[in-house]
Order: structure tokens, then C-alpha cells, then sequence
């Protein structure tokens, strides 16, 4: 069952990973990263993650791409292949390619056999008792990246008087 | 029970396409998008090896919100330098801000 949940997901993923970096107009490209990120997070809950699918959902979905079309909103973006793409796309389609096949072929090699047991539960409580414990200095540092990164959002696009 | 090579090769899949996007394109919001479609695949890694390993401490799923909220802050950061840019220059066209290029 939960074989065909994943392949099910992994083929919506790929097909709009990829429509997302082909696509001609900009706004669509939005709607497709929409579309990974949500195949995202089902996979994070498929995969025993509950909390960081619903994280995902709650900060990609709700937030990073509300973000994102306001990005493109105020940017005014052009339409079109020659205005979204550059020239050296047979290059780049290449170097990708290779980054595939390296990290596959090493993936493969080191973890083929392995299986995911999803009989298991991995509780939140264990992640918020772990998170608040042993990680709760990162956790800091972390709230004072965002305040930072808020604080600089800010300064960067307010008009100069 | 499934292969975890499976949910391996998905995320790679996903990191190499976004690695394309980010050379294949010139404007800078589709650019910051393939990044998020990056960050997205070594968080399903992440998730994927915690589960694999059965692991108590769940290190891979606190690994993958920490990454996740430096994404945001990322593209907080990003959307600012990329509309600054554009009140500058009328473009965000990644290839016309050569400015400080040799």
C-alpha cells in the first residue's frame, strides 16, 4: 500500500519539478513549485514525519509561495523561453544530468537493501521533548536568524526618504 | 516495508532538477524558486533516513525543520534583494546585473 501511495507522489513530484524549470510563464512556475512542495509534505507524512509535513504545509505552502507571487506580482516578469531561460541550457541540462547519475549511482550503491519499516511510530512528543532538551541552543540561534533575516527584509526594500 | 533507495533516487532527482533551474534561468524569482525545489530534496532525505534508521533522537526530522526555517529566512532575504534590484535596475533578470562583474 504504501508502495503505491509513494510511487503515486514521486511521479506528481517529478513531472512538476520539471514543468517547473521549463515552464514559459512565470506565474505557472509558481503553481508547480506549489505542487512539489505539497508532494513534499505528504511524503514527509507517508514517511513518519507528521510534524514536518504539516511545518511544510503550514510554512512553504501557506507562506513561501504566497511570498513568492507577491515576488513576481511586484517584479513585473516577461513571457516567454528566450526571456526566462539563458543560452547555455544544454549545458546546464548536462551538468545536472551528471549530478543525477553520480549521486544515484553512490546512493545505490551504499544503501540498496535497506528498507523503511513502517510498522514503527515515531511520536511528536519525543521530537518536542528532543527539540526543547538537547537541541534547544540551535533552536535559539535559530529564532535569532529569523528575527535577523526579518530585520533585514525590512531594511533592504523600504523606500529611502 | 520499502526500499529506502526509492525515496533516495526521488531526491535526487528532485536536488539535480533544481540544479538545472538554477543554470538554465535568468530571471531571479524563478531562480530562488529551483532553490526552495534544492532544499526540499535534502529534507526529504533527511526524513527518509530518520525513518530508516528507527532513530529515538529523531536528529533527521529536527535537521529538516531547522532546514526549513532557514529556507524561509532565505527567501525572506531574497525576495528583498530581488525587489531592491528591481527598483534599481527595472530588471531581475540575473544576466543584466553584471555590475560588479570583472
Amino acid at each position: 500500500m504504501h508502495q503505491y501511495v509513494f510511487v503515486v507522489i514521486g511521479v506528481l513530484m517529478a513531472i512538476a519539478a520539471v514543468r517547473l524549470v521549463t515552464t514559459k510563464n512565470v506565474v505557472h512556475g509558481a503553481l508547480y513549485l506549489l505542487m512539489v512542495l505539497a508532494g513534499a509534505a505528504a511524503l514527509f507524512i507517508l514517511l513518519l514525519a507528521e510534524f514536518v509535513g504539516w511545518v511544510q504545509v503550514l510554512l512553504y505552502i501557506g507562506a513561501v509561495v504566497v511570498l513568492l507571487l507577491f515576488g513576481l506580482m511586484l517584479t513585473r516578469a516577461p513571457i516567454g523561453r528566450t526571456a526566462l531561460d539563458n543560452q547555455s541550457r544544454a549545458l546546464a541540462a548536462l551538468v545536472a544530468g551528471a549530478i543525477f547519475a553520480m549521486t544515484s549511482m553512490v546512493l545505490v550503491r551504499a544503501f540498496d537493501g535497506q528498507m523503511i519499516d513502517f510498522s514503527q511510530t515515531l511520536a511528536v512528543r519525543t521530537l518536542g521533548g528532543v527539540l526543547f532538551t538537547k537541541y534547544v541552543l540551535p533552536f535559539e540561534i535559530v529564532s535569532v536568524l529569523l528575527l535577523a533575516a526579518l530585520v533585514g527584509a525590512v531594511v533592504l526594500a523600504k523606500r529611502d526618504e | 516495508m520499502m526500499p529506502v533507495t526509492w525515496v533516495l533516487l526521488l531526491s535526487a532527482f528532485l536536488f539535480s532538477v533544481g540544479v538545472y533551474g538554477v543554470l538554465a534561468r535568468r530571471n531571479a524569482v524563478l531562480i530562488l524558486m529551483s532553490i526552495e525545489v534544492m532544499l526540499t530534496a535534502v529534507n526529504i532525505n533527511l526524513v527518509a533516513f530518520n525513518a530508516m534508521l528507527r532513530d529515538v533522537e529523531m536528529m533527521g526530522q529536527i535537521f529538516a525543520l531547522f532546514i526549513i526555517t532557514i529556507a524561509a529566512a532565505e527567501i525572506g532575504v531574497g525576495l528583498a534583494i530581488v525587489i531592491l534590484i528591481y527598483r534599481n535596475r527595472t530588471t531581475v533578470t540575473v544576466d543584466e546585473v553584471s555590475l560588479m562583474k570583472w
